[in-house]
């Protein structure tokens, strides 16, 4: 289970406030949608739940299962198994796609305590998991993300969602950028890999996306705070009336 | 390059015996005093048993060297070095070096436990006292040695060093030796043709394709070698060979200057292809000590149709000045330059190469990849020129820089000089930042900082690492990697 507690964010070199006492919890088998306007701080909770520099947490806490995790390294984070679905998933020149997913899983599974797997082995895992999100991973041959249209660098994103087999799962507007087809493959393989020992939390602008992945929970985030909360229906209604309501809420 | 006891202790009866006229049983009583004049270079060539017209070339030098001044060109800095004040012919550092890997620098051990290298052969690298199998023996199985002895010697491939080829082959060492790199060439260089204690020498006869990667892993040398080595390698006719040098390994070492000279004749078709690994004490944290490195490398593609390859990966040293270069004599003849350097903590890379283009119709290529980190200055210089009457010449630069960190410096000073309109130059140059959002997105997959810095790291030499023979590769990787740490806070 996720749980964030009150949770106070600052940007590190500069005296400006983004969260402002968060408060949520994910139980594990749940897909919980965060929504917002731009500058709400949406990406600012993905960066910090993934613990990127550039944040100061200057109060409350993050608890994934039980255990803080806000002064852990990204890396041991992931050996907790958080994964982060980049927005923007970064280009990795010269380095092959199997090969750098294989350092990341073998370096998460050293990590936990897991014995590191052989060349076969993963490739013969890779294809297994490509076949079952309908993933050509012919991809992964070429270097990471480099050359990759917007569509091909999401689905490269699942793909690695599903081969290192993360708990929590955080989707940084995932959708933005995708076509309606390559929105459809994405969102089958996240529906693919919902699991009763997995938590999602899918941050998007619109509404579109959860016709897609149908979320368990909707919250609204403006201002730095969870405004408001609700079932998969409060999504439509935002999609209707905007966000402006809680934008002059915060106001 | 796993080397066992039993391996060292059998290669020492093969091999150190037949070295009976050699360096070794000279060294270890005889110690040159201080200080370098004409009768330190008497006394090198006496001591070596060299005939009269190698005392004389050696002196020449030696009269040219004085009349010289260090070059002040390269972007590095140092203080002064005092030539009065080193040993040119100097004992064996069995009685200076440890007694056992128990006093031998922790941190040097750990990096050896990195690279995976065996106890005994750690002793050997370390130098500790007793391990008397010289460092250029370090090699995988003794059976390598064996059957290449024989194999080489069936092809009628001469690989031996420079000494015993100025007894056994005086003839082509007459003809070659000076041929590309002249006494006068430069202060290093004419230092080194004045003192120089040894090194590999090769020749592969007409036709002959030499029938495995040469390597001084699998040559037996005397162990002071290293500081004015002296290589010649001799491609004839329509002939090929790939020669490796060095170790990834870094090397215990007192001698601060190290000048090396190496040339290289491809005649006509011929094919010479020699990669480098230099992994020298790069000096401590705070930029103290440090090996200098002043080499000169240069290959003559001297025949038509003829190939001369240098790829280089540099990760140790405080000081290199090192510009493997090529002349382009032959029609039609091909010359490569594929570099990796990698510079941390107070280290100065200035290395590049030369493409001297005088036949018509020659090419050349070049990738260099710089990494800079840390507090080093990185550069690359390179010179590339077509000859007025070399008509159709083409050349490729791609000169790739990669910064670490906001307190490294890189550059790129290119010389383009066509002497004639048909020549095709095409020259790239990239520098670019290792973004932390790269690194963030690697961490958040799981690898720790290092990890991602040596991910990203060999992505971008990737190009280069391709060219180095096979067994090379994934150790260079490795000390790719191994360089780096604590390139990032």
């Amino acid at each position: 289970m996720l749980e964030i507690k009150n949770l106070h964010v600052k940007l590190a070199d500069e005296d400006r406030e983004i969260l402002k006492g968060l408060s949520l919890t994910v139980p594990k088998g749940e897909v919980h949608a965060i929504m917002g306007p731009n500058g709400s701080g949406k990406s600012t909770l993905a960066y910090v739940l993934a613990g990127r520099d550039g944040y100061e947490v200057t109060d409350g806490d993050i608890l994934w299962n039980g255990e803080s995790i806000i002064d852990m390294e990204p890396d041991e984070r992931a050996a907790k198994g958080v994964f982060l679905a980049f927005q923007y998933p970064m280009e990795i020149p010269g380095v092959a796609g199997l090969t750098f997913l294989r350092t990341a899983l073998n370096a998460v599974r050293k990590k936990r305590g897991e014995a590191e797997l052989t060349t076969p082995a993963f490739l013969k895992l890779v294809k297994e998991k490509g076949q079952k999100l309908n993933i050509d991973v012919d991809m992964l041959k070429r270097p990471v993300n480099v050359g990759f249209s917007g569509g091909e660098k999401k689905r490269s994103e699942i793909l690695q969602m599903a081969l290192l087999e993360p708990t929590l799962c955080v989707l940084d507007e995932t959708d933005s950028g995708l076509d309606i087809d390559a929105l459809r493959v994405v969102s089958e393989g996240v529906n693919a890999l919902r699991d009763k020992e997995r938590a999602f939390v899918v941050i998007t602008h619109y509404q579109r996306l959860l016709n897609y992945i149908v979320p368990d929970k909707v919250h609204v985030l403006a201002d730095g705070r969870i405004q408001k909360t609700g079932g998969k229906e409060l999504a439509l209604e935002l999609e209707k009336s905007g966000y402006a309501e809680y934008t002059h809420k915060a106001a | 390059m796993a080397a066992v006891q039993e391996t060292i202790d059998q290669v020492r009866k093969i091999d150190v015996d037949q070295y009976k006229y050699g360096f070794e049983t000279l060294i270890d009583s005889i110690t040159a005093p201080k200080g370098l004049d004409e009768s330190t270079v008497r006394f090198i060539s006496a001591k070596k048993g060299e005939p009269e017209w190698l005392l004389n070339w050696r002196l020449e030098a030696f009269t040219r060297w004085k009349a010289m001044t260090e070059p002040t060109w390269a972007k590095v800095h140092y203080p002064k070095i005092d030539f009065q004040d080193l040993y040119y012919y100097s004992a064996p550092k069995s009685t200076e070096g440890p007694k056992s890997l128990a006093e031998v620098d922790p941190e040097l051990l750990e990096t050896y436990k990195k690279l995976g290298i065996p106890l005994k052969e750690q002793e050997v690298l370390a130098g500790v006292q007793g391990s008397r199998v010289a460092v250029d023996a370090v090699f995988d199985s003794v059976s390598v040695v064996t059957t290449f002895k024989d194999e080489l010697k069936k092809a009628g491939v001469i690989f031996c060093s420079i000494s015993e080829a100025v007894r056994e082959h005086p003839e082509l060492v007459k003809k070659y030796l000076g041929s590309v790199v002249p006494q006068s060439d430069n202060f290093y260089a004419s230092l080194n043709s004045a003192v120089f204690s040894d090194g590999s020498f090769v020749y592969v006869p007409p036709g002959v394709r030499c029938p495995m990667e040469l390597s001084t892993y699998f040559r037996i040398n005397a162990k002071q070698t290293g500081q004015f080595e002296r290589t010649l390698i001799i491609a004839d006719r329509g002939a090929y060979v790939s020669y490796l040098e060095g170790c990834t390994a870094p090397m215990r070492d007192e001698h601060q200057l190290h000048a090396a000279v190496v040339e290289l004749v491809a005649l006509d078709e011929a094919e010479i292809k020699y990669s480098t690994v230099q992994n020298w004490y790069p000096g401590d944290a705070q930029g103290k000590g440090g090996v200098y490195n002043f080499v000169t490398k240069r290959g003559d593609c001297r025949g038509h149709h003829s190939k001369i390859s240098w790829t280089q990966v540099e990760t140790g040293s405080a000081i290199t000045w090192k510009y493997p270069s090529c002349i382009l004599r032959g029609d039609y003849s091909r010359g490569e330059f594929y570099s990796i350097a990698v510079s941390n903590g107070y280290q100065q890379v200035d290395s590049g190469t030369k493409m001297i283009h005088l036949g018509k119709n020659s090419s050349s290529r070049i990738i260099s990849k710089g990494i800079a980190a840390g507090y080093s200055q990185n550069t690359y210089r390179g010179l590339v020129s077509a000859h007025r009457k070399a008509t159709n010449v083409r050349n490729f630069t791609n000169c790739d820089s990669l910064l670490i960190g906001d307190k490294c410096g890189a550059h790129t000073v290119p010389y383009i000089e066509a002497k004639n309109s048909s020549a095709h130059f095409e020259h790239e140059a990239t520098t670019s930042k290792i973004s932390d959002d790269m690194l963030f997105y690697c961490r958040q997959r799981g690898l720790s900082s290092e990890e991602a810095v040596a991910l990203v790291v060999n992505g971008f030499v990737r190009d280069v690492l391709q060219q180095l023979p096979m067994e090379f590769m994934a150790e260079s990787q490795k000390l790719i990697g191994i360089s780096l740490e604590g390139s990032v806070g």
